[in-house]
C-alpha cells in the first residue's frame, strides 16, 4: 500500500500531503525534512527509488515539483511510477497544463482529485476520464449550492428592504 | 460581525504568505491569520467556517499548529451542505489522524452521511472513513461499508471496496463478513469496482486463511479468465497506457494470482497459461508494460514451480538488468534478490553486471547491488568478487564505504579458501578503510594471526610496510602495533621469509621509531596508545639494546593526565627497572587464541547464550594455569554488548579481571584468591610499581588479583605466562573495556585524589544521546575540575563524525583535549569519551556552568544537538 503522498517543491516548500498510515505531526514533520533533504539532493537522471527506514519511497520531478510516494518493500515500484504519472495527467488535463501556482492556490482541489484516486493508500479509478467526471459532478453540486445561497441572500435582500 | 473575520480570502491569504521575504515576516502573517480565525471560531461565525478551514490546512501545510481548528471539521461535516461537508472531510483527513480522541465524535456524522441519499456525500464519508479510520469505527461502520459494496452506483461500491480494505486491516475478525459480497466485485465490469474488488480480495487473503481457501477454490479460474480477456482485450481508449490496456488492473490481477497460487500446485497449474502469455507477449518498451513484466516475473517466482516459466522470468530480469534505464535495472536488482533463493544458479549468470552495478553513481543501485553481490558470493567466486569489491573500495564515495567495508569483511572471514589471503585482503581492507571497520572485525583478524604459525613472518613484516603509508587507519595502527609488539623479533631478523615477499631489512630501532611515532600520533586514540605501551614493554626484553630508549618512551607518559596511560606508563617502568630477572618471562608471546572456540563464542554471543563449555577448565587444579582458551577468548570478545555474566569457575578469572565494572569486589577478591600460594612477590612488585594510585582502587586490585594469577601459574610451571595475557589482552580488547576500566576508576571514592567523592551526573540527555560527566581534581589544584565526559548512542544507528563543543563563561577557561573517537556505536555498544579540563578564576564563588554544542551524522545525515549544563555539583567548589 502507498503510505503517503508528498508534494515538493524544488526549494523545499511541502505542496500537499497525505498520509494513509498514521503518523504523528511531529513525525509527519520529521519525515517531510528527511525525505526532502534525500530527494532533492539527488541528481537527475539516476533512477527514481530511494529505500528508506525498511520502505520504497518513489518520486518523479515534473517541472518544479517532486512528487513522492512511499510504499512497502514488496510493492511494485514501477507502478507507483505509472500511478503518480496517471494524477500528474489527471492534474493536467484538470486545470489545463497544470503549474504549481495552480496546486498552491487550489490545492484543496488537488486534494479532491487525490481522493478520487487513492482510498486507504489503494487505487481507486484506473479511468482519468472517470475521475474527471466525477470531480465536475462534484463541482458542479458545489457551484449550485453557491448560486442557491446567493439567490437566497437577493431575496432576503429584497424583502427586507 | 467580528472585525477579523471579514477579512481575507483564502486567495488573498496565500498570496500574502507568498509575498513574504523572511520567514519571520510569514511567521507573523500566519499568527495573524490564526488569531483572526480563532476569534471566528469563538463567535462561532457560520459564513465564513469553510473559508477559514481552508485557510488552516494551508497553513497546516506550512507546518504550524492548528489544533485548534479540529473541531469545526467536526461541525462542518455535521452542515447539511455539500459545500461545507467536501471541506470539512477535507480538513478532517488532513488535520487529524486516527489516534486522536475528537476523531471519535465524527462516528456518529459519518453513520448518517454513509446512508444519505446524495451519493457524493456518501463518497465523501467513504473517503473520510477509508483513509482514517481507527479500530473502534471500523467495528461501528462495517456494516454500513457492507451494504455498501451492493450500492447501484459502481463509484461507491469501489469506494466501499477499499474502505472494506482499511476496515480488515484495522480488525481482521471482520473479515469473513466481507468475503461474499467481495468475491461477486471479482464479476464486476466496470474497471474501477473490478480494481478495488481484486485489491480487497488479494487483502483479505492476507488476513484470513479461510478466505484463502475460499477464493482459491471459487475464484482461481474466473480470476484467470479475467486477465485473460484484459490481455486479449481490443484498443479501448480510456484505459490505455502506452497500447496496453488498464496495467494497473493487469497488475492487480497478477498480485492476487499470486496470493491464490503461493504454495498450491492446483491453482498455479490453473494460471501457467496465463502467466506465460503475460510474460511473452507484454511491450516491454515503456513504464507500464515494464512493470507488467515486473509483476509477473514476482508472481512465477513466488507461485509453485513449473520449470519452463522460471527460466522464462529469470530471462526477462537479465534483459532488465542490462537496460539502460536506472529504474529498470534498480528493479532488476530487488528481484534477483528475491530469484537467489528459487534459483541462485541462473542469478550467478548475472554476476559480472551485477557487480557494475556496484560501481554505479546511483546510491539506490550501488545499494541493492552490493547486496546481492553479498548473497552472491560462494567459495568458488570469492576472490575474484572480493579483489573487484577492494578494488572499488579505493574509489568509493566515503558514504558508500561504511557499508562496503562491512560487506567485504563479513565475505572474507566467511568464505576465505586459505589463511595467508585472508590476511592478505584484511589488510588491503585495513588500509584502505580502516576507520569504518568494526572492532570485532580486527579482533578475529588478531586470532588469525596468531593461529597461522608460518605467517607470522609475513604478516608483521606486511603490516610494518603498511603501516608507514597508511597510518591514519586507525584499526590497521593497532593490528600492526601489536603484531610488532608479539613478533617484534620475527620482524627483524626476516623469520618466515616467504617467496613472495619483497626482501626488507628492519633494525631493531627501527621497529621500536615506529611504535614511537603511532604513540605521538594525535589521530591515535586512548586504546591505540596503551596498546603501544604494551608493545614497547614486550620489545623492551626483545631487544634489549633498546631497552634503554623504550624506558625513556615509556617514562614520558608517567605525566600523562589520562589514568589509563599514566598507570601503565609508570608500572612498566617499574618493571623495566627492577625486575629485569622476571620481565622476560613477564612478556612471552601470547598463547595462541582458539580459533574454533572463538567463532563459536561469537555465534553464541549472538544468541545470546554462552555456549562455551566451561566444565575442562574447572577440572584443572588452578582454572588459570591453562587460560588458552575460554576466558581469552572473553576477554577480546569484551567490547560486545552481551558479555556473559562471569561463572565463578577459575575459567573466567581473567575475564573477571578485566571487566572489573561488572562483578562486585567481593567476587573478585574470591577468584582472586582462589590460588592462593606464594603471591607475594608479584604483589610487592605491582602495588610497589604504582604509588599513585591507591592500592584499593578496582584497577590496582584487578591488577593485584593478576599477581596472584601470576605467581599462582608461576609455581605452576605453566609454559605461558598469564599476565602477559592479560596485559596485551586488555589491550586488544577494545576500546570498550578500556573505558569501563576508566569509569570504574573515576567514579569510585578511592581514587580522589583528594579524597573528596564527586558524584557523576548526567549532564544531557535526549531520545538519542547522553552525555556523562565523571569528575576529579588534580591535587593542589582545587580551582581545577576535570570532567571525563562519555557520549552514549541511544537510538540504533551508529553516529559518525561526532564533535563535542563546549563553550563557558569567562570567568572559567576551558581546556578539551582529543575525543577517544569520532564513531559512536549504535544502542550503547560502547561510547566516545573525552577530557575536560575547567578551571574556574571565581572558585568558591561562582558554580560551574557549560554550554554544550553535539554534532553528528546519522546515515550521512547532519545532526545537532544542544543544551546547557547547569546541574554541576557543588563539591566541586564552584
Amino acid at each position: 500500500m502507498i503510505h503517503f503522498v508528498l508534494l515538493i517543491s524544488r526549494q523545499g516548500k511541502v505542496r500537499l500531503t497525505k498520509w494513509y498510515s498514521p503518523y504523528t505531526q511531529k513525525e509527519r514533520t520529521k519525515v517531510i525534512r528527511e525525505l526532502s533533504g534525500v530527494i532533492l539532493s539527488r541528481a537527475p537522471k539516476l533512477c527514481n527509488f530511494v529505500d528508506w527506514r525498511g520502505y520504497k519511497v518513489v518520486y518523479k520531478r515534473y517541472a518544479s515539483l517532486y512528487f513522492c510516494m512511499c510504499i512497502d518493500q514488496d510493492d511494485n515500484e514501477l507502478e507507483v511510477l505509472e500511478i503518480i504519472h496517471h494524477y500528474v495527467e489527471i492534474l493536467d488535463r484538470y486545470f489545463g497544463s497544470v503549474c504549481e501556482l495552480d496546486l498552491i492556490f487550489n490545492f484543496h482541489k488537488a486534494y479532491y482529485i487525490l481522493d478520487e484516486l487513492l482510498i486507504a493508500g489503494e487505487l481507486q479509478e484506473s479511468s482519468k476520464k472517470t475521475v474527471a467526471r466525477l470531480i465536475a459532478a462534484q463541482d458542479a453540486l458545489v457551484e449550485t449550492a453557491k448560486e442557491e445561497a446567493s439567490s437566497l441572500s437577493n431575496i432576503i435582500a429584497q424583502a427586507t428592504k | 460581525m467580528n472585525p477579523f473575520s471579514s477579512g481575507t480570502r483564502l486567495r488573498d491569504m496565500i498570496r500574502a504568505i507568498r509575498a513574504c521575504k523572511t520567514a519571520a515576516e510569514e511567521r507573523a502573517v500566519v499568527r495573524k491569520e490564526c488569531a483572526a480565525i480563532r476569534a471566528a471560531i469563538d463567535e462561532n461565525d457560520r459564513d465564513y467556517r469553510h473559508r477559514n478551514l481552508s485557510k488552516l490546512m494551508f497553513i497546516h501545510m506550512l507546518g504550524y499548529p492548528t489544533h485548534f481548528g479540529q473541531m469545526e471539521c467536526l461541525k462542518l461535516i455535521a452542515s447539511p451542505g455539500f459545500p461545507e461537508k467536501r471541506i470539512g472531510y477535507l480538513a478532517l483527513m488532513l488535520l487529524l489522524d486516527e489516534r486522536q480522541e475528537v476523531l471519535m465524535l465524527v462516528t456518529n456524522s459519518l453513520k448518517q452521511d454513509l446512508n444519505h441519499t446524495n451519493q457524493y456525500i456518501v463518497g465523501l464519508a467513504l473517503c473520510a472513513l477509508g483513509n482514517i479510520c481507527s479500530a473502534e469505527m471500523a467495528r461501528d461502520l462495517a456494516p454500513e461499508v457492507e451494504r455498501l459494496l451492493q450500492f447501484r452506483d459502481p463509484n461507491v461500491r469501489k469506494k466501499a471496496a477499499l474502505c472494506a480494505i482499511r476496515i480488515i486491516k484495522k480488525v481482521p475478525d471482520l473479515a469473513e463478513n466481507f468475503i461474499n459480497s467481495a468475491a461477486a466485485l471479482l464479476r464486476e465490469k466496470h474497471h474501477g469496482v473490478l480494481i478495488t474488488g481484486v485489491q480487497l480480495c488479494t487483502e483479505l487473503c492476507k488476513v484470513s486463511a479461510e478466505a484463502l481457501e475460499y477464493f482459491r477454490m471459487k475464484c482461481t479460474e474466473s480470476v484467470v479468465r479475467s486477465l485473460k480477456d484484459l490481455v486479449n482485450s481490443p484498443y479501448a481508449p480510456e484505459y490505455d497506457i502506452a497500447g496496453i490496456t488498464d496495467p494497473f488492473l493487469h497488475i492487480r490481477l497478477l498480485k492476487l494470482l499470486r496470493v491464490l497460487g503461493e504454495g498450491n500446485a492446483d491453482a498455479s497449474d490453473l494460471m501457467n497459461d496465463i502467466l506465460a502469455q503475460v510474460a511473452t507477449k507484454t511491450e516491454s518498451n515503456k513504464v507500464a508494460g515494464n512493470a507488467i513484466l515486473y509483476e509477473s516475473v514476482q508472481t512465477i517466482m513466488s507461485v509453485e514451480d513449473s520449470g519452463g516459466l522460471r527460466v522464462l522470468a529469470i530471462n526477462i530480469l537479465g534483459r532488465f538488468l542490462s537496460n539502460s534505464d536506472n529504474n529498470i535495472r534498480y528493479v532488476a536488482l530487488n528481484m534477483l534478490m528475491k530469484a537467489v533463493t528459487a534459483d541462485a544458479q541462473a542469478v550467478q549468470r548475472h554476476r559480472a553486471t551485477i557487480l557494475e552495478c556496484v560501481k554505479d553513481s546511483d546510491a539506490s543501485i550501488q545499494k541493492k547491488a552490493l547486496e546481492l553481490v553479498y548473497v552472491l558470493v560462494n567459495e568458488s567466486n570469492v576472490k575474484p568478487l572480493t579483489k573487484e569489491l577492494i578494488d572499488y573500495l579505493e574509489v568509493s564515495d566515503q558514504e558508500f564505504r561504511a557499508d562496503l567495508t562491512a560487506k567485504i569483511c563479513s565475505i572474507v572471514s566467511e568464505f576465505s579458501p586459505e589463511k595467508i589471503w585472508y590476511i592478505d585482503q584484511m589488510l588491503k581492507v585495513l588500509s584502505e578503510a580502516g576507520n569504518f571497520v568494526k572492532d570485532e572485525v580486527w579482533h578475529a583478524l588478531i586470532v588469525v594471526i596468531t593461529n597461522a604459525y608460518d605467517l607470522h613472518g609475513y604478516t608483521v613484516r606486511a603490516l610494518y610496510r603498511t603501516l608507514q603509508t597508511s597510518a591514519e587507519q586507525e584499526s590497521l595502527v593497532r593490528v600492526a602495533v601489536w603484531c610488532i609488539g608479539e613478533y617484534g623479533d620475527i620482524l627483524v631478523k626476516n623469520v618466515g621469509m616467504l617467496d613472495i615477499e619483497e626482501p626488507i631489512v628492519v633494525t631493531e630501532s627501527d621497529a621500536v621509531d615506529i611504535l614511537e611515532m603511532v604513540i605521538k600520533q594525535h589521530t591515535s586514540d586512548l586504546t591505540t596508545k596503551a596498546m603501544a605501551l604494551i608493545a614497547l614493554l614486550k620489545l623492551s626484553s626483545r631487544f634489549p639494546s633498546c631497552s634503554e630508549s623504550i624506558r625513556n618512551i615509556i617514562t614520558q607518559y608517567k605525566g600523562n593526565l589520562v589514568l589509563e596511560l599514566q598507570q601503565r606508563s609508570i608500572e612498566f617502568n617499574k618493571v623495566l627497572a627492577n625486575h629485569q630477572n622476571i620481565s622476560s618471562a613477564l612478556v612471552e608471546r601470547m598463547p595462541v587464541l582458539d580459533e574454533a572456540t572463538f567463532i563459536g563464542r561469537k555465534a553464541g554471543s549472538m544468541l545470546g547464550t554462552a555456549s562455551t563449555p566451561r566444565g575442562p577448565s574447572v577440572n584443572i587444579p588452578n582454572g588459570v594455569a591453562k587460560p588458552s582458551v575460554a576466558p581469552l577468548v572473553d576477554l577480546l570478545d569484551l567490547s560486545s554488548d552481551d558479555v556473559p555474566a562471569p561463572s565463578p569457575s577459575g575459567g573466567d578469572l581473567l575475564q573477571d579481571l578485566l571487566g572489573v565494572d561488572l562483578p562486585p569486589a567481593s567476587q573478585q577478591l574470591g577468584s582472586g584468591q582462589a590460588p592462593k600460594s606464594g603471591t607475594d612477590v608479584l604483589l610487592d612488585l605491582l602495588s610497589v610499581g604504582s604509588p599513585s594510585v591507591p592500592p584499593m582502587s578496582p584497577s590496582a586490585l584487578s591488577l593485584s588479583s593478576t599477581t596472584d594469577i601470576l605467581s599462582s601459574s608461576m609455581n605452576n610451571k605453566t609454559p605461558t605466562s598469564p599476565l602477559d595475557d592479560l596485559t596485551s589482552l586488555s589491550l586488544s580488547a577494545g576500546a570498550a573495556p578500556m573505558m569501563d576500566l576508566l569509569d570504574g576508576l573515576t567514579s569510585s571514592p578511592p581514587t580522589e585524589n583528594n579524597g573528596l567523592v564527586y558524584p557523576s551526573i548526567t549532564a544531557f540527555e535526549s531520545s538519542s544521546l547522553r552525555v556523562t560527566f565523571n569528575f576529579s581534581k588534580e591535587t593542589g589544584k582545587p580551582q581545577t575540575t576535570i570532567i571525563q565526559a562519555a557520549f552514549t548512542n541511544l537510538t540504533s544507528n551508529i553516529y559518525t563524525d561526532f564533535i563535542f563543543q563546549a563553550a563557558v563563561p569567562k570567568f572559567l577557561q576551558l581546556h578539551l583535549d582529543p575525543a577517544s573517537g569520532h564513531a559512536l556505536p549504535a544502542s550503547g555498544d560502547g561510547s566516545i569519551t573525552q577530557t575536560l579540563r575547567v578551571t574556574n578564576t571565581q572558585h568558591g564563588k561562582k558554580n560551574l556552568i557549560m554550554r554544550m554544542r553535539i554534532a553528528y551524522k546519522v546515515n550521512g545525515k547532519d545532526t545537532l544537538e544542544e543544551g546547557q549544563i547547569n546541574n554541576f555539583p557543588r563539591e566541586l567548589g564552584g
